[in-house]
């Protein structure tokens, strides 16, 4: 089948409707917006779906061996005969499993939006960014470019922003959209200087013809760019971790994680969108993407394994003690990121030794899919109860019976407890840590008793401990209704269906480092550790949380100044803000801002000032009599006759 | 009977060029500075003859010249009445001093 018929469509149908509700969407679709946004990515999803069916099924394997198909490439900007920026589009197994994830999560929340977002003022506002971010995700992972990649990675910058911002008369709101672009921007500016060591060296910012160059160690450019060193480590490490830089930043790694737990001040399907399956994963999309090329260096492969496995651990500690439901999620989203990363960094390419890539990919696979469904049924729950607080939460089982079965779903899924999707793509992660390292195999194994624990602290501070309470106004009573219109719960009842079963997808035959399929043999003897230690940790966050009592108070008392500081995030926010704040602002800006406002100014306003003095006391001569003006023509022409007469002989 | 000098020639122009300066100067009504600009005028007109039949007594190059500047004195003293009289009409008045509105 010729992909190049509909492929183009994919991206192609969000821009519109972000175009379309862009420009008239306040005057002419103001409650159609919803309909309009969902039925176009309705049909990008299933072109999706039928260009990834027809990439993993009909064509896409050639000889056993899956293709990377470059589907159109349109040269745009040329900047010499190798150089160019070029549009394109480009299947693979990791893009065609990508575009999948992308349209499909996305579809969902849209649907799940059309009730939450209801009778918002700016809901095709609303639409037409969420369209915006659909179409620049699907570039992002459909480019065949570096510098595309680039393009389209600004532009869900851009519309992050623009949806952390959303409630923009809400300050926090404001402050935490701003906050995640910079952040994030700060980020990406490794990734540009990224991007020009590896082209610069490279010759060509075409990934293909990059991996290419960079991987065989013969190549003269592999030659220059590993013999190439700046202070002491060669232009290739620096290159990689500056492209990985820009990959942690987007993907909330520590330490620039910061921004993601405040960007949950965006409307609850957005975070479900953007902050938890699609573009937070764009970083591991990254490296997965360059992988030949990060594997060819050890040093930079390490720096993502402990980047990768920090995060995970941090945040999964941090996740425990949060009492904002939402952040508890973003701390989980973070860890688990944090898992993929690790797990690429563990890998090799290609052979048995890729089963880490293969694993972090299936990882990114489900969690997609778990974690939007958390995301979702936490925001059918702040929906009902008005409130992000866990402590004006509880016994909700009864009042939101399917919001309550889809979490537990998806509590079950992230604990990795079979057959939910998570125990499979999180035993192969383990499987690959436990080959290559067993430090970061004791710390995954660690970050994941943590995960069930604090994951079904939320479940049962949520759904069971204390009888709700409605926080509602006297007389409002809660009632069945709240769990929210139809099209909030099909999108919950599908995506649980896809949490426990996306797991049994035959992941390693499709998406592996080199295309060739990978033979996984699921060891049960290896899995009874991780699923003894998650059953532990959910049995003991029961005891602790599934009735109101004092045990939960007493433990944090107990452990007095480390609960302090872990609930504080281990101030890290305030260790950014001290950088900033006192040392960036007092000691760069403010000398900065003195020059400007002094010597640079200073000049301007002072050539002004020269200039207006001389002219108010010449202009005295310009009085406007005729008389005066006569006399200063016959001096000048006495003056004149003076000089004839004396000086020129 | 004595030829007169060139010099005594040269000393009534410049005489006449002086007072012609003086008026214009001095003097606050338009129609008196233009007849002191004709007293300038024709104080060359001394001069251009007084050389021309001094210094080259077969040519007539300067009493053409002095043609020449009596026709555009005319003329400009047309142009300088209509101005006059303009001004008239809008400021009511021909004292120099009254139309200064052209300045900074």
């Amino acid at each position: 089948m010729d992909y190049q018929q509909y492929i183009f469509l994919i991206p192609l149908l969000p821009l519109v409707t972000f175009i379309l509700l862009g420009i008239f969407g306040r005057k002419h679709f103001k409650t159609s917006a919803g309909i309009i946004g969902t039925a176009s990515l309705l049909a990008s999803t299933v072109l999706s779906l039928i260009a990834a069916y027809n990439y993993f099924f009909v064509d896409g394997k050639v000889n056993g061996l899956y293709q990377k198909i470059v589907v159109f490439k349109y040269s745009w900007l040329q900047f010499s005969p190798d150089v160019s920026i070029d549009m394109g589009i480009i299947l693979d197994p990791i893009s065609a499993m990508m575009i999948v994830i992308v349209s499909f999560v996305s579809l969902m929340v849209h649907v799940f939006s059309l009730g939450y977002m209801k009778g918002e003022t700016r809901f095709a506002t609303y639409y037409g960014f969420l369209s915006l971010f659909t179409f620049s995700m699907l570039g992002l992972v459909l480019s065949t470019n570096i510098f595309q990649v680039y393009i389209f990675w600004e532009l869900v910058g851009v519309s992050s922003y623009l949806l952390i911002g959303f409630y923009y008369d809400r300050p926090s709101a404001v402050a935490a959209s701003k906050k995640a672009f910079i952040v994030t921007r700060f980020a990406d500016f490794g990734f540009l200087i990224g991007i020009l060591v590896l082209g610069f060296y490279g010759g060509t910012l075409d990934i293909a013809t990059l991996i290419e160059r960079l991987t065989s160690s013969q190549s003269a450019e592999f030659l220059a760019i590993s013999t190439a060193s700046f202070v002491g480590v060669s232009a290739l490490t620096w290159g990689l971790t500056l492209v990985f830089v820009g990959g942690a930043g987007k993907s909330a790694m520590f330490p620039l994680h910061i921004w993601l737990p405040d960007a949950m001040e965006g409307p609850t399907p957005v975070s479900a969108l953007i902050h938890a399956a699609t573009m937070v994963v764009a970083g591991v999309y990254l490296v997965a993407r360059l992988f030949p090329i990060f594997s060819m260096d050890a040093v930079v492969l390490n720096i993502v394994t402990w980047v990768g496995a920090s995060s995970a651990v941090i945040a999964a500690v941090i996740a425990c003690t949060q009492t904002d439901i939402k952040r508890v999620l973003a701390y989980s989203t973070m860890s688990q990121i944090g898992y993929m990363m690790f797990a690429l960094g563990i890998a090799k390419n290609g052979g048995e030794d890729g089963l880490g890539y293969m694993a972090s990919m299936f990882h990114l696979f489900t969690h997609a899919f778990f974690k939007s469904l958390l995301f979702l049924a936490a925001g059918a729950v702040i929906h009902a109860v008005h409130s992000n607080e866990m402590k004006d939460m509880g016994g909700l089982r009864k009042l939101m019976p399917i919001t309550h079965i889809s979490f537990l779903v998806a509590c079950l899924a992230i604990a990795g407890i079979p057959p939910f999707a998570g125990f499979f793509s999180k035993e192969e992660i383990l499987l690959a840590a436990f080959q290559s390292n067993k430090i970061i195999y004791f710390l995954g194994l660690f970050t994941a008793g943590l995960t069930s624990f604090y994951m079904f602290r939320l479940y049962f501070s949520i759904f069971w401990n204390k009888s709700f309470h409605p926080v509602h106004t006297e007389g409002e009573e809660a009632n069945p209704n709240d769990e929210g219109t139809l099209s909030m719960k099909l999108p919950l009842i599908i995506l649980s269906v896809f949490a426990i079963f996306a797991g049994f997808v035959p992941f390693s035959k499709l998406v592996t480092a080199d295309g060739l399929p990978l033979e996984t043999h699921l060891n049960i003897l290896f899995s009874v550790t991780p699923v003894a230690l998650s059953i532990i940790a959910i049995l003991f966050a029961a005891k602790l949380y599934k009735t109101e009592n004092e045990r939960p108070a007493k433990i944090a008392l107990s452990l007095g100044t480390f609960y302090k500081a872990i609930t504080n995030k281990f101030y890290i926010d305030e260790v950014y803000l001290f950088v900033t704040k006192k040392i960036v602002f007092n000691l760069i800006a403010r000398p900065a801002a003195w020059i400007d406002r002094n010597v640079i100014d200073g000049c301007i306003n002072g050539m002004a000032y020269v200039t207006a003095t001389t002219s108010n006391v010449i202009k005295g001569v310009q009085s406007g009599k005729v008389q005066n003006y006569a006399l200063y023509f016959f001096g000048g022409i006495a003056g004149l006759a003076v000089m004839f007469i004396y000086w020129w002989k | 009977m004595n030829e007169i000098p060139l010099t005594h020639v040269l000393y009534v122009s410049t005489a006449l060029f002086f007072i012609g300066m003086y008026g214009l100067f001095t003097r606050r009504n338009m129609i008196t500075m233009l007849m002191s600009i004709e007293l300038l005028l024709n104080s060359v007109n001394i001069n251009f003859v007084a050389f021309n039949k001094y210094l080259y007594p077969d040519k007539l190059d300067g009493v053409f010249f002095t043609i020449f500047i009596i026709t555009i004195a005319a003329a400009e003293a047309a142009v300088a009445i209509a101005i006059i009289i303009n001004l008239y009409r809008s400021h009511k008045s021909i004292d120099v001093e009254d139309a200064a509105e052209l300045k900074w």
